[in-house]
Parts: C-alpha cells; sequence; structure tokens
C-alpha cells in the first residue's frame, strides 16, 4: 500500500488538507497525517513514500489524486528538502516538524528523540543550568533574556514546590511557530520541560495554550497523555487561555493560571522566586524550551556556533502577511531583514512594492525598505528602535496607509489592555483620538514643512475640546509625548511598546501623517 | 438549560476536577461548552462551588472575551482583524462579511442564526484573511469564500 504524508497542521487545514487526506484514503492509500513543513504556497502538500525517498506535490487538490499517484501531477516539487526555502535553513528546533507522525512516540524516538533528556537526567542539575548558560539561549519569546540564568536563579532559590510553565499564548499577528511546533512536534515541547524540571527541581509543570488554538490544544494534551510514562515523575497539564492578548506577558499568564483575571503583576518580585502560587517558577516561551532537547543531545557548543554576536543560535523566523513565500524558515541569527523578505520571501504576494514590515507582532516596529539591511540580532534591532520579539515579520505592500496602522496599534492596546497601569490603559484611547485627528488633518492641511515645536500646550486643553488645536504639529507632537508616556510609564510590555508601531509609522512614513516624505525616500 | 440543571452540571464538574480557586477558568469553560454562555444567574452556584465571592467570578467573566454572557447565534463566523490578515485586505473582508451575512461585527443576528466576530490571530498569518467557521479554520477568504459561508451559516 502506497504511504502517503499530508499535514494535519491548522494552516494546511484551513488550506483544504482534510478533503485531500481524504481522497488519498479512499484511494486506498495508507495516509499518516504529519505537523506542516511550513511553507505555506505549496501547502496542501502531498508527499508520497518512494524507493527514492518522499516525493512532494503541492498545492494538492482532491480532484489531482489519480495525477499525483502515478507522478504524472505539473505541481511535482520532488524532494522538499532540497527547494531552495528549505536548503537553506538551519533547522535545530524543526527538525522534525512535518516529517514525522506528531503523536506516534516510536517516531519521536527514531528521529532522535529523548536523547537530551536521558542525558540530563545522567547529570547533575547545575551541569544541565551550565549546559544551557553555555549555548547562549536567550528568552524566545520576546525579552531575550539569557535562559540558564533564569534556570539558575530557580535552581537556587530555596522554596518548593517548583513549578515550569510554558508561555504558549502566542498572540502576536505574524507568529505561528509555537503552534506549529505544537501541532507538529508536541514531544519536542515536553522533553524541553522534563529537561528544565529536572534541571530545576520542579515536579509538575503547566503549558497555557490559548484559546484561538484549538487544534495545538488537542495535540498537546494528547502528547501528553502517551508520554506521561516516558516523562514521569514529572507531570503536565494543558491550560486553555480565554481570548486575554495580555495573558502573553508572564505575570499576566501566572495569575490567569490561578484562576484571576489576567493582570500584570508589578516585578520584583521576579516569577523566578515568586511566581507561579508565589512559589519559584521557570517561565518561557515555546520556543525557548523546544530548543533544550537540541543543546543537550548535540551540546551547547552545536548550537552556540550559530549565530550573530550575543545572540546565539538559530531563530524560527515567521514570514507572514502580504508575502510570496510565507512560512515558517528557521535560520541562524545575523541575516538581514532584507534577505529574508525578499530572497526568501519572495516579496509581496500581490506583486506589488514591498512598503513596510512590521517585526515582531502588534508591539514591533514598521521598517522600510531603506532599513532592510538590519541584521537579524536583538541588539541591532534595539539599536535601530525596534525589537525582534517572537521573530514574525508581516510584510505589507504600497498600498498600505501606516497611519491608519498606526491607528489599529492603540485601539488594539485599547482592547486587550489589562487595566492595571494608566498610561495603557487610558493612553491607549486617547492616542486613538490622536491618530484620529491626525488622519482627519492630513486631508485638509497643506504638507507641512517643518516639525513644528512648542505647540504641546495647547494641544491639551481636554477640558476644553474648541480650543484643542488641532493642526497636524501640534497633534503629532502630543502623540510623540503620549507614546514617551506609555513608553516609561507602563507596566508591561503591552503598553510599553505600543508606542514601537505607532513611532517607527511616524518616523519612517511621515508622508502618512501628512507631513513631506523623508529625504531619503523622495530621491528614490 | 434550567437553573436546577446548570447548578448540577457546576456540581458535578467540580467533584470531578476539583474545587481551588485555580479552577475557575476551566469550569467557566466547561459551563460554556456546554451551555453556550454564562448566565449571570450562573454567578453565584459557581462562586459558591469554588468558595469565591460572586463580584471574584463576575470579575474574572468579564475580563477575558472568549466568555459569553449572552447566548450566542446558531453559527458563530470569526474573522481575524490582526495586522497580517489586513495587510491581505482583511479590512476589506470584514465589511463584506457584515454586509453578506446581514450582521455587524462583533453582534449577532436578529434571527439568532450567526454571530460574527472579530478575532486577534488564528496564527495563519501567511495565508489570511481567514477565519474559524464553528470552530473550522478557513484561509484565503474572498467574496466568494464569503457567499459560501453565508449559506452554510443559513441553513
Amino acid at each position: 500500500m502506497t504511504r502517503v504524508f499530508i499535514s494535519r497542521d491548522m494552516a494546511s487545514v484551513a488550506l483544504g488538507a482534510d478533503d485531500v487526506a481524504r481522497a488519498f484514503a479512499d484511494a486506498g492509500c495508507e495516509v499518516v497525517r504529519t505537523g506542516s513543513r511550513g511553507l505555506f504556497s505549496i501547502e496542501p502538500l502531498v508527499e508520497i513514500e518512494t524507493a527514492e525517498g518522499r516525493i512532494g506535490y503541492g498545492p494538492a487538490t482532491p480532484a489531482d489524486v489519480a495525477a499525483i499517484l502515478d507522478g504524472s501531477h505539473p505541481n511535482r516539487l520532488g524532494d522538499i528538502a532540497a527547494l531552495p526555502f528549505f536548503a537553506k535553513q538551519q533547522r535545530f528546533t524543526f527538525a522534525r516538524c512535518g516529517i514525522v507522525d506528531p503523536l506516534s512516540l516510536a517516531d519521536y524516538a527514531a528521529h532522535g528523540g529523548w536523547i537530551g533528556l536521558d542525558i540530563a537526567r545522567a547529570a547533575e542539575p547545575q551541569a544541565v543550568v551550565d549546559a544551557v548558560k553555555a549555548s547562549g539561549l536567550r528568552g524566545r519569546g520576546g525579552a531575550g533574556f539569557p535562559t540558564g540564568i533564569k534556570w539558575q536563579t530557580v535552581l537556587d532559590a530555596p522554596n518548593s514546590p517548583k513549578y515550569i510553565v510554558c508561555n504558549a499564548d502566542e498572540g502576536d499577528s505574524g507568529t505561528f511557530a509555537d503552534r506549529m511546533l505544537m501541532e507538529g512536534d508536541p514531544y519536542c515541547l515536553i522533553e524541553g520541560m522534563a529537561i528544565a524540571a529536572h534541571a530545576v527541581g520542579a515536579s509538575h509543570g503547566y503549558i497555557y495554550i490559548r484559546s484561538e488554538y484549538p487544534f495545538a490544544i488537542d495535540t498537546m494534551r494528547d502528547a501528553i497523555a502517551l508520554s506521561a510514562g516516558r516523562i514521569a515523575p514529572f507531570t503536565l497539564e494543558v491550560r486553555a487561555g480565554a481570548g486575554a492578548y495580555v495573558c502573553g506577558e508572564e505575570t499576566a499568564l501566572l495569575d490567569s493560571i490561578e484562576g484571576k483575571r489576567g493582570q500584570v503583576r508589578a516585578k520584583p518580585p521576579l516569577p523566578a522566586l515568586a511566581g507561579l502560587f508565589g512559589k519559584p517558577t521557570v517561565i518561557n516561551n515555546v520556543l525557548s524550551l523546544a530548543a533544550v532537547p537540541f543543546i543537550l543531545s548535540e551540546g551547547a557548543d552545536a548550537y552556540a556556533n550559530v549565530g550573530f554576536g550575543r545572540s546565539r543560535g538559530t531563530m524560527p523566523v515567521q514570514l507572514a502577511g502580504n508575502v510570496k513565500h510565507g512560512g515558517l524558515f528557521e535560520v541562524g541569527f545575523g541575516i538581514t531583514l532584507g534577505e529574508l523578505v525578499n530572497d526568501i520571501g519572495g516579496g509581496t504576494a500581490s506583486g506589488r512594492p514591498v512598503r513596510a514590515a512590521q517585526v515582531g507582532g502588534p508591539l514591533g516596529a514598521y521598517f522600510p525598505p531603506s532599513m532592510f539591511d538590519l541584521p537579524f540580532d536583538y541588539e541591532a534591532f534595539t539599536q535601530a528602535g525596534g525589537l525582534i520579539g517572537h521573530a514574525g515579520i508581516t510584510i505589507f505592500d504600497d498600498r498600505v496607509d501606516m497611519a491608519h496602522m498606526a491607528r489599529f496599534a492603540m485601539e488594539f492596546c485599547a482592547a486587550e489592555s489589562c487595566g492595571k497601569c494608566t498610561p495603557c490603559r487610558i493612553g491607549s484611547t486617547r492616542g486613538v483620538e490622536i491618530v484620529d485627528r491626525i488622519i482627519a488633518a492630513r486631508e485638509t492641511e497643506p504638507a507641512r514643512t517643518a516639525t513644528q515645536e512648542g505647540t504641546l500646550g495647547k494641544a491639551l486643553y481636554s477640558r476644553a475640546p474648541d480650543r484643542i488645536d488641532v493642526s497636524l504639529g501640534a497633534q503629532t507632537t502630543l502623540l510623540r509625548d503620549l507614546c514617551d508616556t506609555m513608553k516609561y510609564g507602563s507596566l508591561c510590555a503591552l503598553g510599553g511598546f505600543t508606542p514601537y508601531p505607532v513611532l517607527s509609522a511616524l518616523d519612517h512614513f511621515p508622508e502618512d501623517f501628512g507631513a513631506p516624505a523623508p529625504a531619503l525616500e523622495a530621491a528614490e | 438549560m434550567g437553573l436546577d440543571e446548570a447548578k448540577l452540571l457546576i456540581d458535578g464538574w467540580v467533584r470531578r476536577e476539583g474545587s481551588g480557586r485555580d479552577r475557575l477558568l476551566p469550569l467557566l469553560h466547561a459551563v460554556q461548552d456546554e451551555i453556550g454562555y454564562i448566565d449571570d444567574t450562573l454567578v453565584p452556584a459557581i462562586a459558591a462551588a469554588l468558595n469565591l465571592s460572586r463580584a471574584d467570578v463576575h470579575g474574572v467573566l468579564t475580563f477575558y472575551h472568549d466568555y459569553r454572557r449572552q447566548p450566542a447565534g446558531r453559527h458563530i463566523v470569526k474573522l481575524c482583524r490582526a495586522e497580517s490578515c489586513q495587510s491581505r485586505g482583511g479590512a476589506a473582508m470584514e465589511a463584506a462579511a457584515a454586509e453578506r451575512l446581514g450582521v455587524a461585527m462583533g453582534e449577532t443576528r436578529r434571527d439568532g442564526q450567526v454571530t460574527l466576530e472579530p478575532v486577534y490571530c488564528l496564527g495563519l498569518c501567511a495565508i489570511g484573511p481567514n477565519a474559524l467557521v464553528d470552530g473550522r479554520p478557513m484561509a484565503r477568504i474572498d467574496t466568494a469564500a464569503l457567499d459560501r459561508i453565508a449559506a452554510e451559516v443559513a441553513a
């Protein structure tokens, strides 16, 4: 019987993979449902097992079964791993994703699974923490804090019990790596958490998954049940979120697990010392924990040898939005933004010029093509007024209105603010109002020639709306002032980072805010 | 489902799953999965089952976007409004969906047939605009896809 591999990833299913799988099953094939390889322009992808290895065809529809089985289909792609999109990658974390049956323990073991856990359990906890430190692994959720140092703090904490919490509340638009890993290689995350548990002395762990990811929730629950014996005495459970973006913030997530409103806690105390239920807690992103089995099995050096500056190892970059070849591209740090957007992603799906790329989700900065030589590196992005975040890149073509995107950033912050601190709760609503005034004024006012300063006072007559100076100059100054307050006065990254998309839109795309275009772009 | 029946459901769940404070979100999910929404009249029973104050339960219930306090339509269409879907023409599809389904975003149609809701990211960001139709993911939503959805929810 012919063996056929078809993804069960939520994205593949959204493109019709279930119907294709059914058609192959009806034709008498043995259908193995895998995770996604990670290139969505070829999904639904069908891979046929042959003597020469797996031969891929995609995109495929149920009507293509006969042509694919006799090898005559025009969408024949051959060996998927040899396609340029995959050949250029360094898949450390996603090595198995798209290849194995996600819930098959035999597949996992046959592809190098559990080796890291066995090595870790044969070693002292301190040796495991040292290995993670030596790998240079930094928090992949966005903050980039060294994972090994976080673990050391928990290992040294005298209090008990200790907990391992996985932050799988991947709410940023343009990111889907956590989801793909949980659906495509769930045991990898489980193994990483079991290693963390051994390293710090924890016996129970939680995986907090957002409710928008029903497939990931089901897959993780099944995988935990199937692997319970392998990770014992460590135990795990899945907690489903309830649609609050702010619960991706680690302390809000802990409160949510505890059954409370997902409100951000003031730090200190650090979660490493007083986290879940007030106990020492390792809280890491999915990708941080899933990188750990590789570090243990292949050695810290194998991981640290790849990378750029202080950003070591690989990053599963997600190419999203209006992009021709969108998907997951795991590669060592240091690749430039332009290579990712233009060479790997192939530019826009619409075929129009790329105007902006937002890196790092709704709280990340918008970059114009003139800045595409930026290397993918935590420090380089911080210096450029942005952040890597969870490494999602959302691409926009020349039809985007950046003032509307700035308004959306404020609107999103207002909708998702937990309400605990004033700059975020009130500032975001005021931000929407200011951008609305700018959008209204840019239609009527002639373009300014220079930035007008000293108008802040008149723009602030909030108790006498008819006396507010609604000119572009005054409102733009006011918007910058508000962003400053939010950036430095907010309790967490939601209010603190919302200024990134707003200010970057204002700085790099001033023509959308009624100001003259920057000289660099005007010269092009 | 009547109030007494709902209380039985809550008590049975708590006996199986425990009554610690951290059970509140899972219990609210369970009630909504079973009944479709969490009526305000159930708040005292939920509070009593977990030994919490009614204010505490109300606070959590109203904080999270997922929990409904009114019944939804027979079909639920969630349309993504986040940046990646916007970059692929999501705003136009949002307007088209409201028009074709005959209901504004965030509302339930008067005949109770369909609820249209925003969702902020389904993690399918390279193939948008995306939707969840009664829990089923759909990618590359265009006007033809919206026509199919409109026909589906009419049933």
